[in-house]
C-alpha cells in the first residue's frame, strides 16, 4: 500500500487534554535532539516536525512502513511517554488523510478556535525550519506548498476567518469601526487585572496610537504600565480626563460605578466630534448603563462582546463544512500527483 | 452596431448599468458577501459612459448644457454624482459607497426616463447664448452632484450610528465603513459642495445684479435657501454644534430640499418652454 509511505503521526487537543499535551510538548532543545535523531531513522525519508501548544504532529514520508513505529517510539523515549498510553491518545493518520488533515491544519480549521491565522505561520515556521535543515524532499516540499495554496484559497473564497472569536479581539474590532485606523486612538485602561491586560495587549497588537494605565492600587498600575511600555495615570484622575481618551476600557473589580453618565458626558462634550467608546469588562459593571444613550458615546459590556464572539463563532463554524469541502478536492488530487511518486519510493527500497 | 441609437436609447442603457449595480450589490449584500470594488466601478464607469454619450448627443441639439427640463436636470445630477465618484469616491476606498452611488444613479434616471412628461418640453435658450451663465449653471447643479455624494455618506452614517447603538454588526453592517472615516468625507464633501455652490451663486449674481428682471424670484430665493442652508450645516459643523447622527440627518434632509427645489426652479423660469427634440443619434 503506497498510503503506507505518507503518515501523520502525534497527538492534538482533539483527543489530548491539556495536562498530557504539555507532558508531550517539545521544548527547543529536545525538537532539535529528536530531529537529530529522525535524520539517523531506518527508512525515513522526509520529515517535518509541527511543535505548537495545541499539538505535536511528524509529517513523515517512509520507504519502509515501520518507519512511522519508529518515530513513535524514538519520540515517546524522548519525552518519556509510555508508548501504549501515547497510542491511546495519539493522531495517526495515513496516505490521503494525512494529506487532508495537513490542508485542514494549515487552514486553521482543525484548530481548537476555527479559523485562525496563527496556524498557518507556525506550519509555514515548522516547514521552513525542516527545509532548511534539509530534512524535507520532494514530497514534503510539493505537500507543504500546497497545503499553503490551499488554506490561502480557503481563507480567500470562504468567511472561515471573518469576524474575531475572542472578547479581546471583538472590542478591538469595534473600535477599528467606529475609529477605522487605530493609530490615532487613545486607549485608558483601568484596572490591572488579566482580562484588562488581554485588551490592552490586543489594541497593541493592533497598532492602538496610546495606552494609559490606571488601577487603584496605582503601583500596580505602574508595574502593569512598565509591562506594556504604556504610562501610568492615578486611578482618582479618571473623570477629569476622561475627555482625553478615545476608548476607555473598564477592567475594575470595584463593587460600585466607576465612569458615571456624568463623567461620559462631561467628557464628550469636552471633545464632540470625536466619538467616545467604553467597553466594560466588569463584574459587576463599571460604567453606569445610563451613558449608552449620549449621544456619540457607545458602550458594550461583556455580554454584548461575547455574544459577537459568539455569533462569530457559530458563522465560522457554518462555514467548515464548505471549506472541508474544498480542502478535500484539493487532498485527493494532490494525493493522486504523489502517490507515484511513493511507489517508486518503496519500490528502490525493496530493490 | 450603436451607431442608429437614440440619446435617450443611451440613457436607458446608462440606467441599465445603474441597475445592474443595485441588484447585483443588493444581492452580495443579501448573501452576506461585500461586492467586489472593481465589479461596481466597472459598472458604474459603463453607465456613466453610456450616460456621457446620451447627455452630449443632447447637448450638441440644444447647443449647450443640457438643462431644459426636469429629466435632463435629474440625468444630470445623477452624471455630477457618478462623476464625483469615478474621480474622487474611488479614492475614499469606502466599502459600500460604489454601490449606494450606483443606488442613487438608477433611481435618479430611471424615474427621469420612466416620467415621460418631464421631457416632453424643454426651456429654451436658458442662458441667452452666454457660455458664462451656462457655467453658473452647471457648476450649481455640479454642486448637487456633490451634495447628492454627501446624502449617501450621510445615509451610510446614520446606519452604522443605527448598527453601534442597537449592537447590530453582523452581516451587512459589517461591511459599513467607520464612523470617523465617514465624518471625514462627509465633511469634505459638504466644504466641496458649499464652494462649488458658492462660486456658481457669484457667477450668477454678477449678471443678476446686471439685469434683475432676468431671473426669477422663486428661483432665486429657493436657489440662497438650499445654499444658506448647506452654509449654515458647515458652519455649525465645523463649530461643533452639528455632530454624528443630527449632522448626517441634517444632510439627508437637506438633499431631500434640493431635489425637491429642482421642479419649481424649472417651472420658474422666463424662458419659453419648446417641444423637446426628437429622440437624437449622437454624432
Amino acid at each position: 500500500m503506497n498510503s503506507e509511505a505518507f503518515f501523520v503521526l502525534g497527538a492534538n487537543h482533539h483527543k489530548t487534554p491539556l495536562a498530557v499535551r504539555e507532558r508531550l510538548s517539545l521544548s527547543a532543545d529536545a525538537a532539535a535532539t529528536l530531529a537529530a535523531q529522525l535524520t539517523q531513522l531506518q527508512g525515513l525519508r522526509e520529515f517535518t516536525l509541527l511543535n505548537t501548544c495545541n499539538r505535536v504532529e511528524f509529517y513523515g514520508v517512509a520507504a519502509d512502513p515501520l518507519a512511522a513505529q519508529r518515530v513513535q517510539a524514538a519520540f515517546c523515549s524522548q519525552q518519556q511517554v509510555d508508548p501504549a498510553e501515547f497510542e491511546q491518545i495519539r493522531l495517526n493518520l495515513r496516505g490521503a488523510d494525512a494529506v487532508r488533515h495537513l490542508l485542514e491544519v494549515a487552514a486553521g480549521i482543525d484548530s481548537q478556535m476555527i479559523g485562525e491565522t496563527e496556524i498557518f505561520g507556525q506550519v509555514k515556521d515548522a516547514y521552513a525550519a525542516a527545509q532548511s535543515r534539509g530534512h524535507t524532499g520532494p514530497v514534503l516540499n510539493r505537500v507543504f506548498q500546497k497545503a499553503f495554496q490551499a488554506a490561502k484559497h480557503v481563507r480567500t473564497h470562504t468567511a472561515i476567518t471573518e469576524g474575531q472569536v475572542s472578547i479581546a479581539n471583538v472590542a478591538v474590532d469595534l473600535a477599528h469601526t467606529i475609529f477605522g485606523d487605530l493609530s490615532s486612538t487613545r486607549i485608558l485602561l483601568l484596572g490591572a487585572g488579566d482580562i484588562g491586560e488581554k485588551t490592552a495587549k490586543a489594541f497593541q497588537s493592533r497598532q492602538a496610537g496610546s495606552l494609559t494605565v490606571a488601577s487603584r492600587r496605582f503601583e500596580r498600575a505602574m508595574e502593569l504600565a512598565t509591562a506594556l511600555h504604556a504610562s501610568a495615570m492615578p486611578f482618582e484622575q479618571r473623570d477629569a480626563r476622561l475627555s482625553e481618551y478615545d476608548v476607555v476600557v473598564c477592567a475594575t473589580s470595584a463593587p460600585g460605578v466607576v465612569v458615571t453618565r456624568d463623567a461620559a458626558k462631561a467628557a464628550i462634550q469636552k471633545r464632540p466630534a470625536r466619538p467616545l467608546f467604553l467597553i466594560d469588562l466588569a463584574l459587576p459593571r463599571d460604567v453606569e448603563a445610563s451613558a449608552a444613550d449620549l449621544q456619540n458615546v457607545f458602550l458594550y459590556n461583556l455580554d454584548d462582546l461575547a455574544k459577537i464572539a459568539e455569533e462569530n463563532r457559530a458563522a465560522r463554524e457554518a462555514e467548515l463544512a464548505k471549506c472541508r469541502a474544498m480542502l478535500a478536492e484539493r487532498a485527493d488530487a494532490l494525493w493522486k500527483h504523489i502517490e507515484p511518486r511513493l511507489a517508486e519510493l518503496k519500490a528502490n527500497h525493496h530493490g | 452596431m450603436f451607431a442608429g441609437l437614440t440619446d435617450r436609447t443611451w440613457l436607458w442603457f446608462a440606467a441599465g448599468f445603474y441597475l445592474a449595480g443595485l441588484l447585483l450589490g443588493t444581492l452580495s449584500l443579501l448573501r452576506g458577501q461585500q461586492q467586489s470594488n472593481t465589479r461596481i466601478n466597472v459598472i458604474i464607469a459603463l453607465g456613466y459612459l453610456c450616460q456621457l454619450i446620451g447627455l452630449y448627443a443632447r447637448g450638441r441639439v440644444v447647443g449647450g448644457c443640457p438643462l431644459g427640463n426636469t429629466f435632463e436636470i435629474f440625468q444630470f445630477t445623477a452624471w455630477s454624482a457618478t462623476t464625483l465618484y469615478l474621480v474622487v469616491g474611488v479614492t475614499f476606498r469606502l466599502s459600500l459607497l460604489g454601490y449606494f452611488t450606483s443606488c442613487l444613479a438608477a433611481v435618479l434616471t430611471l424615474v427621469s426616463l420612466a416620467i415621460p412628461a418631464w421631457d416632453l418640453t424643454r426651456r429654451a435658450k436658458i442662458f441667452g447664448g452666454n457660455p458664462w451663465i451656462e457655467l453658473h449653471a452647471s457648476l450649481a447643479l455640479f454642486s448637487y452632484g456633490v451634495f447628492a455624494l454627501l446624502a449617501l455618506t450621510a445615509l451610510m452614517l446614520v446606519l452604522r450610528h443605527y448598527s453601534l447603538k442597537k449592537k447590530h454588526l453582523s452581516g451587512w453592517f459589517s461591511f459599513l465603513p467607520p464612523i470617523m472615516d465617514l465624518d471625514h468625507i462627509s465633511v469634505r464633501l459638504l466644504v466641496t459642495g458649499v464652494v462649488m455652490m458658492t462660486a456658481s451663486l457669484i457667477g450668477g449674481t454678477i449678471y443678476w445684479a446686471r439685469d434683475p428682471a432676468s431671473v426669477n424670484s422663486t428661483k432665486l430665493l429657493m436657489t440662497v435657501a438650499i445654499w444658506l442652508a448647506y452654509a449654515i450645516a458647515l458652519t455649525l459643523r465645523l463649530k461643533g454644534h452639528l455632530l454624528a447622527k443630527r449632522f448626517a440627518w441634517t444632510c439627508l434632509a437637506l438633499f431631500g430640499a434640493a431635489l425637491l427645489s429642482l421642479g419649481p426652479v424649472d417651472a420658474s423660469r422666463h424662458s419659453p418652454a419648446l417641444p423637446a427634440p426628437d429622440h437624437v443619434v449622437p454624432r
